[in-house]
């Protein structure tokens, strides 16, 4: 009995591969891969113009934490490292945070549409998605801004006699990275709630429970898988985003992005760029995974 | 579906092609390659002219020196030149194959990256300044401290563009410095300079074409070509050329190492040194190029515009930023992640 | 059966989040439709109502191949992408622990976790020495890439679909002697079907909007509508970028539109 069962299990761990190793293989070949002469340059010396030199150094990955005061050469906290950074972070959390909340009502409007209009809606989601991120953004630019479109009408209606200043600031950056970001999170959130069979409600309302109760105990439990894929679409890419806080924050502050593309560019700093991602890259994968398994064990018990 | 696979295999068929005769592979900076240009080439010639466009000499320098790029010309900024050459990235020319080398405005010549043109072809060249709403602000333009000691009227209204050595070396030279010096004491003049003045500042984003054709802004450090758009767009708008200094930059054409098609590539340098031709890639971009008797080939509006036509009085305060050496970089970097952290 | 439909699935607040999202979703766009039809040189100033961008974008050969390419990378990417997320994420759902489980998680997220800047980078160094090699410079290189960096968009919506999908059908499949071929094809592929179609068409946005990874990646004469337009930002934005995208808008819901009416027949 347990030689079949060990049988079985491995039969499942190679069919687990097998299924896995086309999507392995373009990882590999045009994305994991590569990203290891990325490693390597982390600890070589930047070269005079571009790309790096030897020798070999600790040098890039010191410099995250401290660095050398240009004026007086004493070794500091890097303070400017660590504010793009937790900006970007609290941006990113924020904007999940606002994409799920309107786009969890959004998905659930969509799948409790009847069948065949469904497809439709969904499309209608991705449809303004199909022009690109910067005309787009300069486009919402154009609704916000003080002579904009929501301006003007208020105006004009004799709501306001002054505009609203809405674009450059905190605001503006929120509605558009929740804009840029909506689709990742209502597809996901969509796919979870489509396979939801609707007679659990019923039950939950049988069982005297209120909107609220159902909502919590019924559904947000059993739509937790679209949850988490949702929020990690949001989140990692959101932390990488410049186009949308440059255009409608006015570019003031860099994000984390800009801050990396700033070493392979006019910086000249492959190795600190490279280092810097590599951290980012190792913060993540250890949120995603502490994530996904609070998540796995949520489900387990309950 | 099958008219997608039949362009897919068109699309693959044409790349491959490269390298074929009768077609040249540019790589220059995005919407500043005029199409009328190259259909005249295309007609007298028979070439056909690929363009690719870039955004920054720094991506256009690591995907040439990466290899295998495929492109025959670039174009390349003025403090890029040397970097290219050291590498050994672009060619000697041979000057007997370009007949009209010697159309070369004489004072576009010996610069100082690139003395007797021997590896580069002018293409255009420019100037960054700072673009003014005059009905904001009545105040002198020509002057960094536009931006770094903002006046009342321009608080909260002027914008800066994220462009890191324009920006650190205006602010290096405006408080009296060499452009790419490594004196801290004058790096932390500038810095102290920027950092003070940045709470005054709307944003510092690209687009004051658009932002102050339509009075977003009321003021921009911005490049003279631009400038000229917005004034036809804004008539209120003058272009300040800061006499504290300014960085001028100018983008030349220079073959690569690695080119393909060098017969075609020689045919389009020389092309591109006769008046005629060179006035309309000044035309299309509104930037002024360097080959002498283009001036009069060239659009009404442009042979008086005084964004184009630096006046006299502000030449000298124009310069040509150098190639920085890897410290003064490092300096610079300092400064402006300090600034926009 | 209406009645319980309606009363049972209706969340007090959800349908009106859900209209304001759809009109703020389009506001903008309709203000971009809007303005491609604006006489004026510039994409912020009102200047009367005309076709001459459209004209523009028309004759400009390079926004409009720069067009196709987009989209034929695009479809591309999203079809290898789907397809090769769907096959990982059956192999990695609804199964005993294994042994490099987690393994195969981080490598297909990860794309989602580094900023582009540095795949591009390291895609620019790879890829290049590939050139060089072979010498091909074809657009496989970017099709890869944007294949690559796909798959985790398509993998997740596939995935919280698969979770927890109830096994009992396909059991119920096998129990009436149907091959495992058989039981996937009838069976969980149309069940897996709404999560297959969301990735595919995150897939498909996400590569039309790439530009970093493509702007490295690309060799001569192979820009795609974002590095086209990436080009421009310091210039200025030509209108005729807002004819091209509305052009595009207009396309795709004529596609829809037919293709409702084609399955609507069927049906």
């Amino acid at each position: 009995m347990s030689a079949n069962e060990d049988r079985q299990r491995a039969a499942s761990t190679r069919t687990a591969w097998l299924l896995s190793a086309p999507a392995l293989v373009v990882l590999i070949l045009a994305a994991s891969g590569p990203l290891l002469i990325v490693l390597v340059y982390s600890f070589l010396s930047p070269g005079d113009y571009t790309g790096v030199q030897r020798p070999f150094t600790l040098e890039a990955w010191q410099s995250i934490l401290f660095t050398r005061d240009i004026f007086d050469g004493t070794l500091q906290l890097a303070d400017a490292h660590l504010s793009i950074f937790w900006r970007s972070v609290k941006l990113s959390l924020l904007t999940t945070a606002i994409t799920f909340a309107v786009g969890f009502p959004t998905a659930w409007f969509i799948a409790t549409r009847p069948a065949k209009s469904r497809a439709l809606w969904l499309f209608l989601i991705t449809i303004p998605f199909w022009t690109n991120l910067l005309i787009r953004t300069v486009a919402i630019n154009e609704v916000i801004r003080n002579e904009g479109v929501i301006n003007t009408l208020l105006i004009r209606a004799g709501l306001i006699d002054q505009p609203l200043r809405i674009i450059y600031t905190d605001t503006a950056v929120l509605i558009g990275m929740a804009y840029v970001y909506l689709p990742l999170m209502v597809l996901p959130l969509f796919a979870a709630i489509d396979r939801f069979d609707m007679k659990l409600l019923e039950a939950g309302y049988d069982l005297y429970a209120s909107r609220l109760q159902v909502l919590r105990r019924v559904i947000l439990p059993l739509v937790k898988p679209g949850i988490v894929a949702g929020s990690i679409l949001v989140f990692i890419p959101s932390l990488g985003a410049y186009v949308t806080p440059r255009v409608l924050g006015g570019g003031k502050n860099m994000m984390i992005g800009n801050f990396i593309e700033l070493q392979f560019g006019q910086g000249r700093n492959w190795p600190l760029g490279a280092a810097l991602s590599m951290t980012l890259l190792v913060i993540v994968t250890v949120a995603l995974l502490v994530y996904v398994r609070a998540a796995n064990r949520d489900r387990s018990h309950g | 579906m099958k008219k997608l696979l039949s362009a897919t295999a068109l699309l693959l068929a044409s790349a491959s092609l490269a390298g074929a005769e009768g077609v040249l592979n540019l790589y220059n900076w995005g919407n500043y390659t005029s199409p009328e240009l190259l259909k005249k080439f295309e007609e007298e010639t028979g070439i056909k002219v690929t363009v690719t466009d870039y955004d920054s000499n720094d991506t256009a320098l690591a995907k040439v020196a990466a290899g295998g790029s495929g492109f025959d010309l670039v174009v390349p900024s003025a403090n890029y030149v040397p970097i290219f050459v050291e590498k050994g990235l672009i060619r000697e020319l041979d000057l007997t194959r370009l007949a009209n080398h010697g159309n070369i405005a004489p004072e576009w010549v010996d610069v100082p990256w690139d003395k007797g043109r021997k590896f580069t072809i002018p293409w255009q060249w420019g100037s960054t300044g700072i673009a003014v709403n005059t009905s904001v602000y009545k105040g002198d333009p020509n002057t960094s401290a536009v931006f770094l000691q903002v006046p009342d009227e321009l608080k909260g209204k002027i914008n800066v563009v994220p462009e890191m050595n324009d920006i650190v070396n205006l602010a290096i030279m405006f408080v009296g410095g060499e452009p790419c010096t490594e004196d801290t004491e004058v790096l932390k003049k500038a810095r102290d300079a920027l950092l003070a003045a940045k709470p005054d500042w709307l944003s510092m984003d690209y687009g004051a074409t658009e932002k102050m054709s339509n009075n977003d802004w009321a003021a921009s450090v911005n490049w003279n070509g631009s400038s000229m758009r917005i004034r036809l767009a804004n008539p209120d708008v003058v272009f300040g050329f800061p006499r504290e200094g300014y960085p001028l930059f100018m983008d030349s054409v220079a073959l690569l190492s690695d080119a393909k098609n060098v017969e075609e590539a020689y045919k389009f340098l020389d092309f591109i040194m006769i008046p005629e031709n060179a006035a309309m890639i000044s035309s299309f971009a509104r930037y002024a190029n360097g080959i002498a008797g283009s001036e009069a080939f060239m659009p009404e509006d442009m042979k008086t515009a005084p964004e184009v036509v630096v006046p006299e009085e502000f030449r000298a305060a124009g310069r040509f930023l150098p190639t920085c050496s890897p410290k003064a970089t490092e300096y610079v970097t300092a400064i402006w992640t300090e600034l926009q952290k | 059966m209406a009645e319980r439909a309606f009363s049972a699935t209706r969340l007090p607040g959800f349908a009106t989040v859900a209209i304001v999202v759809f009109l703020a979703l389009y506001a903008p766009i309709i203000t971009l439709v809007v303005f491609s039809f604006n006489d004026a040189n510039s994409v912020a100033v009102w200047g009367g109502l005309s076709w001459r961008w459209y004209q523009v974008a028309w004759e400009n050969t390079l926004v409009k191949e720069a067009a196709v390419r987009s989209l034929i990378i695009a479809t591309s990417a999203a079809l290898i992408a789907t397809t090769v997320a769907t096959m990982a994420a059956l192999g990695t759902t609804r199964r005993a622990a294994f042994r490099g489980q987690t393994a195969i998680y981080v490598i297909i997220n990860q794309p989602l976790m580094v900023p582009e800047i540095v795949t591009a980078v390291a895609l620019l160094i790879f890829f290049a020495w590939i050139k060089v090699a072979t010498g091909y410079q074809g657009l496989g290189y970017l099709i890869a890439a944007h294949s690559a960096f796909c798959i985790p968009f398509a993998y997740l919506p596939i995935r919280a679909r698969l979770e927890g999908m109830d096994l009992s059908l396909e059991t119920a499949a096998a129990d009436l002697y149907a091959t495992p071929w058989q039981a996937f094809r009838r069976v969980t592929l149309p069940l897996l079907a709404p999560g297959i179609i969301a990735g595919a068409m995150l897939a498909f946005v996400i590569s039309l909007d790439d530009v970093v990874i493509t702007e490295f990646v690309k060799s001569g004469g192979q820009d795609t509508l974002p590095t086209y337009m990436l080009g421009q930002i310091r210039r200025a934005v030509t209108p005729d970028v807002n004819a091209i995208s509305t052009a595009l808008l207009a396309l795709t819901v004529i596609l829809l539109t037919a293709f409702f009416l084609l399955t609507r027949k069927r049906d």
